[in-house]
């Protein structure tokens, strides 16, 4: 075991000896690493916001035609030190009437909550903290607690643009969920494990060639956990003013955008494992500083998507939103999946080749009747526009 | 990494507890400095009627009730399908007999006139 065949283990094990040299128990100093081990990563996970922050500020303002950040370091990459140290430095403004306990719980949830799901991604192989074999259902689970988080913090905040928020987060998050955990089903189906690890070793064929439609429904649900554009109605600025953290100041209410940020590229990093085959490349085996590398060009593909997507589309009205997900959504990913199922078993013993073209042929297929039911149902007739009338006037 | 249960647990101490501390240490730099109306619910500068806990209308919560019986259905489908390869023919059928009998309650749902956002 050399640095370059599994450098996670290969630090662990010179820790290891370092500890039992000064004579520990082995159990204890097993825990003593791990708890070590956990800290580092969060805290590192926490510190990668600050690079976050700048990337999306930069990118949406080049997209908008503007400079961005600019002036602290090179290209602004440090510009998010001064703004935490402000943010450091900030009073606390508790408003009257809140409900102490939960107010304050809040934002420290909204960021554990996506932090815990660091626990089990695989960054590179033989190069994670842990492999459960429950790992899509841990996922779905810990990532409803952020949605309570969110609703708690608009209940407890006694102000009625942040309930406001809050009922929209119940309605849209809550709806959202079903068709990404019909999606995020796609990926367990074909590896036939939850486990990430089994999932991304089993992507001989990424599962995105698979099943393009099932791709494309986690990205969109995945904007709409995140609350991104044009998703963002649960902290429309000129509507609700911010939502449900409207009463929060100081890092309290930073902490709600350390969440987001994290949230959104963890999102990312879910949708490379899940769909582009994780750390999967040549020589990645061998080498998982390599695997590193492709799992970290996958991650900033799927960011950069979602970059693109929320720097150029405007908010959808509520109710346009709702009928997405229950009405065109949940009823292709119902249908997607009866199909891929029945697909599955019938063509056992066919030669690769022919499984993915059948499965990709009938994901497009489906693709194409889908657009073609949405065009017919929901595009305006020209006669319900009586362009005379607005003439006349 | 003996035992994977063992860092989860770890993390579930941690991550709360780095978000606690920064608050914490945020708050003893901060300065406080209260007043009545620096602390009054922002609402546009309006003078706040009565409290915000009230009944609202209840069309959120027919949305709420459905997610949660889809939520746990699509919960189930997930050991069938690791336990996939493993079944007996007659338990895909099922397994897609779930699935239609879901689509069944989301057309009935969608019948009702419960989708229709008001």
């Amino acid at each position: 075991m050399t640095f370059w065949t599994d450098p996670i283990n290969w630090v662990l094990q010179i820790l290891e000896n370092l500890l039992a040299s000064w004579g520990l128990n082995h159990v204890l100093s097993i825990f003593i690493i791990n708890f070590l081990t956990v800290v580092i990563y969060c805290t590192m996970i926490l510190v990668f916001v600050f690079f976050l922050i700048w990337l999306e500020r930069k990118l949406i303002a080049r997209m908008q035609d503007r400079l961005g950040p600019n002036r602290v370091g090179p290209w602004g990459i440090l510009q998010s030190i001064p703004d935490a140290i402000k943010i450091f430095t900030k009073e606390y403004i508790t408003p009257v009437g809140v409900d102490k306990v939960i107010y304050n719980l809040a934002p420290i949830i909204v960021v554990a909550s996506v932090l815990v799901v660091w626990a089990i991604i695989p960054v590179a192989p033989r190069w994670f903290a842990a492999d459960l074999n429950v790992g899509v259902l841990y996922i779905i689970a810990v990532g409803e607690l952020g949605i309570l988080m969110v609703m708690m913090a608009g209940w407890s905040s006694n102000n009625k643009f942040a309930l406001l928020g809050a009922f929209r987060t119940s309605a849209q998050l809550v709806s959202y969920e079903i068709p990404m955990a019909l999606a995020m089903l796609v990926p367990v189906f074909m590896a036939r494990s939850m486990s990430l690890n089994t999932i991304i070793t089993n992507q001989s064929v990424w599962n995105i060639v698979l099943a393009p439609v099932a791709f494309i429904i986690y990205f969109l649900c995945s904007l709409a956990e995140v609350g991104r554009a044009p998703f963002d109605l649960l902290e429309a600025e000129s509507e609700i003013v911010a939502g449900y953290h409207i009463e929060y100041s100081g890092l309290k209410f930073g902490m709600f955008f350390v969440g987001d940020f994290l949230h959104a590229f963890t999102i990312s990093v879910l949708g490379a494992v899940l769909f582009l085959g994780g750390w999967r490349g040549p020589g990645a085996e061998q080498y998982p500083l390599l695997g590193f590398v492709y799992m970290t060009v996958k991650i900033i593909l799927v960011y950069m998507l979602m970059m693109v997507v929320r720097g150029t589309l405007p908010r959808l009205r509520i109710d346009q939103m709702m009928d997405f997900t229950w009405k065109v959504m949940t009823p292709l990913m119902m249908g997607l999946l009866v199909g891929m199922i029945i697909i599955d078993s019938l063509i056992v013993g066919l030669s690769p080749w022919l499984r993915t073209g059948a499965f990709l042929a009938f994901n497009v297929i489906g693709a194409v009747i889908t657009l073609w039911a949405l065009g017919k149902h929901t595009m305006p007739k020209p006669q319900e526009f009586p362009l005379e009338d607005l003439n006349a006037s | 990494m003996a035992e994977p249960w063992l860092l989860v647990a770890f993390f579930f101490l941690i991550a709360p507890l780095l978000p606690a501390a920064g608050i914490f240490v945020a708050g003893l730099l901060a300065p406080k400095k209260p007043n009545p109306i620096k602390e009054s619910t922002y609402e546009c500068g309006i003078e706040v009627p009565d409290e915000s806990w009230v009944q609202f209308k209840g069309h959120y919560y027919i949305f709420v009730l459905v997610y949660l019986v889809f939520d746990v259905e699509v919960v189930f489908l997930y050991p069938w399908a690791v336990a996939y390869s493993a079944l007996p023919i007659y338990a895909v059928v099922e397994g897609i007999l779930f699935i239609g009998i879901l689509a069944a309650a989301l057309i009935y749902i969608w019948k009702k006139g419960a989708l229709v956002w008001r």
